[in-house]
């Protein structure tokens, strides 16, 4: 049985169809990249599994109980909540806090536990994306990467069963990607179950073992990363590969 | 200047600084700190869009700031006990400033709430917290911060609002000047005497703002 699954997930923004009935399943220990070109839902897929939009309509199962996504409970959320992390695109560290204090607060506050152990926790989880250095320091005193990582070691501490990152590289200068990369890449070497929307695609090639395109609202083809990349079966897929690597081509030839 | 009126405005000084420290500063101070709690429950009240209460809290602060401070202090404290409420002038004053700053600030507030990127509640949420604990841990926090030097300006203006409570017969500085001008005939030297008094809190206060500033520039941003 799948960890995680949602069925026909659906959202629409006022005339706007964003989502026409999504399918996804995450198994333990998965890396699931979702890809599509920008305006395909991928985000708003994400934000729908975390409850952070409500869907108009689809049902959740995690962990084997069903949950109906469109009214789904105040109680359930905070449950769910509990068992996942959320990695977002701008970071959104919590400003007034350092570093230390954004990983403690969902511990201490949220889940209650006791501020020495919260202390032990956060620092561990600050020294594995490597920031041991930077506890005290605030949001703003930090670079683009390093504030990701804050954020990656914030949804770590908090051991969840799943993180599902929302182009977690997207908002970063590009000499900066690869720090964040190689922090989730050694998060999925070490089991971490992730979804993670993105754009890196040397990411989904190499760290994530299944990949899902969407395009406009609806899954155009998914299966285990080799082959999508290697032999995609729908034409659609194999055109978005060709404008991204074409993209490539451009992105170096114009740096040399 | 003769040495007569000399010594009036010296003898004066401390008469009026007195009401000054015992009344016009503790009456401030009071009506501020409820003002502060009324603006922030009634900012919080609409940030959070609650049904009916926000749709109170719009109609307290439209007809707050609609209307008078001084028409405020005569409702109270002439017009209620028409109506069997009596209340001391003092009480009545510190009502009035309370509720009428409270608007004010509430609107201060409620501003610095929304300047608060909703990317702050979202993510106290999926780290697990509650709607509430957000706001009080993450988002208040920051919009307080936001709002200090526009709550400070109220406070500003609040010293020199206390004067019309002389209005409603509270010994506060303006009521004790008026009663040295009706003995001693001198009106242009006294209120400008008692005005630099006014002066001399401002300024204190102003002083007290900027170094308020300049600790709370914590959160490591840089410069103002």
């Amino acid at each position: 049985m799948a960890m995680l699954e949602v069925h026909s997930v659906k959202k629409s923004f006022g005339a706007l169809e964003v989502l026409k009935g999504v399918d996804l399943r995450v198994e333990q220990g998965d890396v699931v990249a979702i890809l599509g070109p920008s305006g395909s839902g991928k985000t708003t897929l994400l934000r729908c599994m975390n409850f952070l939009e409500r869907a108009d309509g689809g049902e959740m199962v995690f962990d084997g109980e069903r949950f109906p996504l469109e009214r789904i409970s105040k109680k359930d959320v905070a449950r769910l909540r509990r068992k996942t992390a959320f990695v977002f695109q701008n970071y959104n560290l919590f400003r007034n806090k350092t570093a230390l204090q954004n990983v403690t607060e969902g511990l201490i506050v949220a889940r209650k536990m006791p501020k020495g152990q919260a202390l032990d926790i956060a620092r561990r989880a600050l020294a594995k994306v490597g920031l041991s250095d930077r506890e005290d320091h605030y949001p703003s005193q930090l670079s683009g990467g390093q504030q990701q990582r804050v954020a990656i070691a914030r949804a770590i501490a908090t051991d969840p069963e799943i993180i599902y990152f929302d182009e977690p590289t997207s908002a970063l200068d590009p000499e900066l990607t690869g720090e964040v990369l190689a922090v989730m890449r050694e998060l999925a070497r070490e089991g971490m179950t992730m979804l993670v929307v993105t754009h890196e695609m040397s990411f989904a090639r190499n760290v994530s073992n299944r990949v899902i395109f969407l395009e406009r609202g609806a899954v155009v083809e998914e299966g285990d990363a080799k082959s999508f990349f290697q032999s995609p079966r729908e034409e659609r897929t194999r055109a978005f590969l060709r404008t991204l690597s074409g993209e490539e081509h451009t992105e170096k030839e114009s740096e040399t | 200047m003769t040495e007569g009126l000399w010594s009036l405005l010296v003898d004066s000084f401390w008469q009026i600084l007195l009401p000054g420290l015992t009344m016009t500063l503790p009456l401030t101070a009071v009506s501020f700190t409820f003002a502060l709690i009324i603006a922030i429950a009634v900012a919080l009240v609409q940030f959070a869009r609650l049904p009916v209460l926000r749709h109170l809290a719009r109609f307290y602060i439209w007809v707050i700031r609609g209307t008078p401070l001084l028409v405020q202090l005569f409702v109270v404290f002439y017009g209620l006990p028409h109506v069997g409420v009596l209340i001391d002038a003092v009480p009545a004053a510190i009502l009035v400033f309370s509720i009428n700053e409270g608007a004010y600030c509430a609107e201060t507030i409620r501003a610095a709430l929304e300047s608060v990127p909703p990317g702050q509640m979202e993510a106290g949420q999926c780290v697990g917290m509650s709607y509430l604990q957000v706001i009080r841990r993450i988002v208040l926090p920051q919009a307080m911060r936001t709002a200090f030097p526009t709550l400070a300006n109220s406070l500003i203006a609040m010293v020199k609002d206390t004067s019309l409570a002389a209005n409603i017969t509270v010994t506060e500085m303006f009521m004790v000047t008026q009663r040295i001008v009706a003995w001693s005939y001198e009106p242009l030297a006294l209120y400008i005497e008692v005005g630099l008094i006014y002066l001399l809190f401002c300024t204190v206060l102003t002083k007290v703002q900027h170094f308020g500033e300049k600790k709370l520039q914590t959160y490591g941003y840089q410069g103002g």
